[in-house]
């Protein structure tokens, strides 16, 4: 058997909490535990462009114990009882037997921190339901959609047509796209050129960024940066914005103040689309916010805050069909009745031809928060969030 | 001559009411109540708080307003009439909304970050008993005889009913998403909870504790999900409720008999909560992005002024 490594420090916390839950006053009080997998692929990854933000060791799961706790403490008063078991693969092949280790011991419900083959591979697996927490990937609500996989964050064409939203309202129509060569770059991008037609922006440049990073940390490496993207940029034709594709943050900041034109950055740095950002203070976020700082001792990213929505989602379905069978609370998610706030200003509801999430994307700086979208003005039938990613009529999906 | 005085006598009679009060509103993002001359509607003075003022309650009296500063972890109680902080209140984890017992001695402060209700006793200044509630709890709506206090948590999406003289929770309520308002009718039998992310009203039974009702709003023109309900508040006669929604800008006014919204009236951004003037004329609302004041005229249904105060103001109260 590959070697697990479970958070183990967490995995006994867990369990003293569930054991020092006091009774509750509702009828289900011997009903065992609703208990909720959470699987994370974590490969080690190379030092990150800036060390402003390291990337955190425990992104994720904080927010799913975190989350963890929100239902525990709503479970007291419906007689519920939640458990949650963290299984953490450092590489691909560990991740199917510690699927089905859970599976094996009762667990239905998954919260998945995986790439888009792997949540594939995940979901062919008998009796399991997975909540998507890492995947934008587009092809997963269309073409390779699955019933037993739900996205709990947006999708790439989200957010792309979130900023394409902005920039149409701003009228900031032309756009230089510069996508790197990494697939979920291509990706993205792909997810940009789609949202630029779709609302009415052209993209007069669409060049592939290929420079080498690493020597932004030399000394003088400032000049070699400047250079390389003042040559990247020359002789452009005229743009509003320079949209960047840089999903793994490699190279994204290095353009911004230092383009030939004087252009604003959006996309993956810059003014970027997200479900989430540390800026975000509305709708009672701020709560949230300091209750995950509380905890984590750091900020809420978005993955975080997937992971918190995803528990949360469970618990909300658990609490409103009074269930804690897994196969009910599934059942649940999939109703029309089902609705979860996450402190954006709107319910958040699954669609029925694709099992994403629908929500509110925040367009953040990085200290500000700049806008929301949908914008006011971009009308729909029966959700105004439908006007981001595939709607109905658009969708590939076979399965749901 | 005796016509015209009689005629401003008649003038002047049904505003003696909101001439003489007093208004007062906590201003989140400054740190300070503002006072205002209800005759007037002017700005007279601004109180220096405690951190992140939200909830305010007025002592039946209407000598001390306790001041929610939850930032500052204690409820500030005001002097009304030297309008100096005279006394900290321990109040547990950040308070954010209060209500005050009929006996006048025990405050229910919601803890929004600690899920529970602290119970100070605000005489001897100590805290009698914590009891824990669900995920941020904040409204806080005490029933007229003082038997119930009523509690929502936003995050768990319940109202809990707490007996005041066990201090336990009697009954739990689902309502819908984030419930933010708890308010009694004056008789005593039903309570009102307002959900904002849910966008309904849910009327509750006192016999039973379940939901014997919900009322829905839409707005030609607003997108459903910016119409969110908060603060609520009853006409002088409990005839009608008027309710906050937030950033749809508008007070609902819904018919209690029927339960139906009769009308929508526009006020300042982000409507947040509501008082009702000592005469019953006017209804005050606190607008937190446009940082005014909206004095509604009740007879004509219509914003008659709008009164700038402090940054984000949130809770407003009358004293007569």
């Amino acid at each position: 058997m590959a070697v697990l490594r479970p958070f183990g420090r967490r995995a006994l916390w867990a369990a003293a909490l569930l054991a020092a839950a006091p009774p509750g006053l509702g009828r289900a009080e011997e009903a065992p535990p609703l208990r909720i997998g959470y699987l994370a692929l974590k490969v080690p990854r190379p030092l990150p462009a800036s060390l402003v933000e390291p990337p955190p060791k425990d992104e994720g799961v904080q927010g799913a114990r975190l989350g963890l706790q929100d239902n525990a403490t709503t479970g007291r008063f419906t007689g519920q009882r939640f458990a949650l078991e963290e299984r953490r693969a450092e590489a691909a092949e560990e991740v199917m037997p510690a699927l089905r280790e859970m599976l094996g011991q009762g667990l239905r419900l998954v919260v998945a921190d995986l790439p888009a083959d792997l949540l594939l591979q995940a979901a062919a697996e008998p009796g399991a339901v997975l909540l998507n927490i890492g995947a934008p990937d587009d092809a997963l609500r269309n073409e390779s959609c699955r019933r037993n996989l739900f996205h709990v964050l947006p999708s790439r064409a989200m957010l792309t047509d979130a900023l394409a939203q902005y920039l149409a309202v701003k009228r900031w129509r032309t756009l230089f796209l510069a996508a790197g060569p990494g697939p979920g770059d291509q990706l993205y991008a792909e997810a940009m050129r789609r949202a630029a037609k779709k609302f009415g922006l052209r993209i007069v440049l669409d060049k592939p960024w290929t420079h080498d990073p690493g020597a932004q940390r030399t000394d003088t490496g400032h000049m070699s940066i400047a250079a390389e993207a003042a040559r990247f940029t020359q002789g452009a034709p005229a743009y509003d914005v320079l949209v960047v594709a840089d999903e793994a943050d490699d190279w994204g900041d290095s353009l911004a103040w230092r383009t030939t034109d004087p252009r604003p950055v959006a996309g993956t740095q810059g003014l970027t689309p997200t479900l989430w950002s540390p800026v975000h203070e509305q709708w009672g976020a701020t709560q949230l916010q300091r209750r995950f700082r509380a905890q984590a001792g750091r900020a809420m990213t978005p993955l975080d805050h997937a992971a918190w929505l995803a528990l949360r989602t469970i618990g909300e379905a658990a609490v409103r069909s009074h269930s804690t069978d897994p196969g009910a609370v599934a059942d649940y998610l999939r109703s029309p009745q089902f609705e979860v706030a996450g402190f954006k200003g709107a319910k958040l509801s699954f669609r029925d031809w694709d099992n994403q999430l629908r929500q509110p994307i925040l367009l953040a700086g990085p200290r500000s928060l700049v806008s929301v979208s949908p914008q006011p003005g971009f009308q729909h039938r029966t959700s105004e969030l439908d006007t981001l990613g595939a709607d109905r009529p658009e969708t590939q999906c076979r399965a749901s | 001559m005796p016509r015209i005085l009689t005629l401003l006598a008649l003038l002047a009679l049904p505003l003696a009411g909101a001439r003489a009060e007093t208004i007062m509103v906590s201003n989140e993002k400054d740190n300070s109540i503002t006072v205002l001359d209800g005759a007037t509607l002017k700005p007279v003075r601004t109180v220096k708080v405690g951190e992140r003022p939200r909830g305010i309650v007025l002592s039946q009296d209407g000598r001390f307003l306790y001041v929610c500063a939850g930032d500052s972890d204690r409820v500030d109680v005001v002097d009304t009439t030297s309008w100096k902080v005279v006394r900290h209140l321990p109040s547990g984890s950040d308070p954010e909304r209060a209500a005050l017992h009929p006996d006048g001695r025990r405050l229910y402060v919601a803890n929004e970050d600690d899920n529970l209700v602290t119970v100070v006793d605000v005489e001897r200044g100590v805290v009698l008993q914590e009891i824990p509630v669900g995920v941020e709890p904040e409204g806080m709506g005490l029933s007229p005889d003082g038997r119930y206090v009523v509690n929502t948590s936003e995050t768990t999406n319940m109202a809990h009913v707490i007996d005041t003289g066990s201090g336990k929770i009697i009954a739990n309520i689902l309502v819908g998403a984030r419930p933010r308002y708890a308010l009694w009718q004056p008789d005593g039998k039903r309570f009102w909870v307002s959900s904002e992310i849910g966008g309904t009203l849910s009327l509750i039974s006192a016999e039973d504790w379940k939901v014997v009702a919900q009322v829905g709003f839409s707005i030609p023109g607003v997108p459903r999900e910016a119409i969110q309900p908060v603060g609520m508040a009853f006409s002088r006669d409990a005839g009608k409720l008027f309710v906050a929604l937030g950033p749809a800008n508008r007070v609902a006014v819904v018919d209690v008999a029927t339960r139906e919204v009769q009308r929508m009236l526009l006020v300042g951004q982000r409507v947040w909560n509501l008082a009702l003037s000592a005469d019953g004329t006017r209804l005050y609302t606190t607008n937190g992005v446009s940082n005014d004041l909206s004095v509604l005229d009740i007879e004509a249904m219509r914003v008659t002024r709008s009164v700038p105060v402090g940054q984000s103001p949130w809770g407003v109260v009358v004293k007569p």
